[in-house]
């Protein structure tokens, strides 16, 4: 399944609407180049919603993690929302877990940004 | 009774692609459940990528060896590369804290996470992983044999 990403405003947080797959090659690709587009554009309060990824290998969460490391030293933000529950998984096995902002309702992640 | 299939790769994506899609049909075939079949086609996709990218550096004169063997009680999948070889037994543990939040470094400490046994053997030139997924057993009993 090929990955996909779109971007939406929420009073003042960028969502990022993933699905598909994140691993090696081109779902890794379309994760990075997304965060560091919104990162150029000075977008830095950023929810990750991956509700509709199916799969995350360990080049992907390799990806997330070089996403947070961005965007954190830039200032910004940025937060999980919506893990399914083999990524909830992933990232415990892991010790991510406790590294990553991980929510499960949209209303309440975007009023968590500082 | 015990059914083995061989294939040669290509040192591609797409064969990361194929050795994966290649472990569900296996596991499924092997009568693992779904979880237990993600946790194979992952183990899976890990090594493949370990011998593409890492062994073989996506070098195309180089190729990678995927053999599958569905034994009746246990489903053991040995991929093997043609690169200058791997010491398994001296891996930085990605849960360090120095390394938690490196980009890389996650796939063989989740090779072993999903799978009940990992083996490795040099091969010279080259690294072969063997991967056992016993039916009715734990992954949280997962053992690994460093030859």
């Amino acid at each position: 399944m090929t990955m996909k990403a779109s971007n939406r405003q929420v009073n003042g947080v960028t969502v990022v609407d993933m699905s598909g797959r994140i691993t090696l090659g081109e779902g890794s690709v379309v994760l990075r180049e997304s965060v560091r587009d919104l990162v150029a554009k000075g977008q830095k309060k950023i929810l990750l919603n991956l509700g509709d990824v199916t799969y995350i290998d360990s080049s992907g969460i390799g990806e997330l993690v070089s996403a947070f490391t961005t965007v954190r030293n830039q200032g910004g933000e940025l937060k999980l929302l919506n893990l399914t529950k083999k990524v909830h998984d992933l990232l415990q096995i892991t010790k991510l877990y406790t590294v990553f902002d991980i929510k499960d309702d949209e209303t309440a992640a975007v009023g968590s940004f500082k | 009774m015990t059914k083995r299939v061989s294939y040669s790769f290509e040192s591609t994506l797409d064969t990361v692609n194929r050795a994966e899609s290649m472990a569900v049909e296996a596991a499924a075939t092997a009568g693992f459940n779904e979880d237990e079949q993600y946790n194979i086609a992952m183990a899976v996709r890990e090594a493949a990528v370990n011998a593409v990218m890492h062994g073989n550096s996506a070098d195309p004169a180089k190729k990678v060896l995927f053999v599958c063997e569905n034994t009746g009680d246990a489903l053991v999948i040995t991929i093997t590369d043609q690169g200058k070889g791997l010491d398994a037994s001296h891996l930085p543990d990605p849960l360090a804290p120095d390394n938690l939040m490196k980009g890389s470094g996650r796939g063989i400490f989740l090779i072993r996470a999903f799978m009940d046994e990992v083996k490795f053997r040099n091969t010279d030139p080259g690294t072969e992983i063997t991967l056992i997924k016993h039916k009715g057993r734990s992954a949280a009993n997962a053992k690994e044999e460093i030859k």
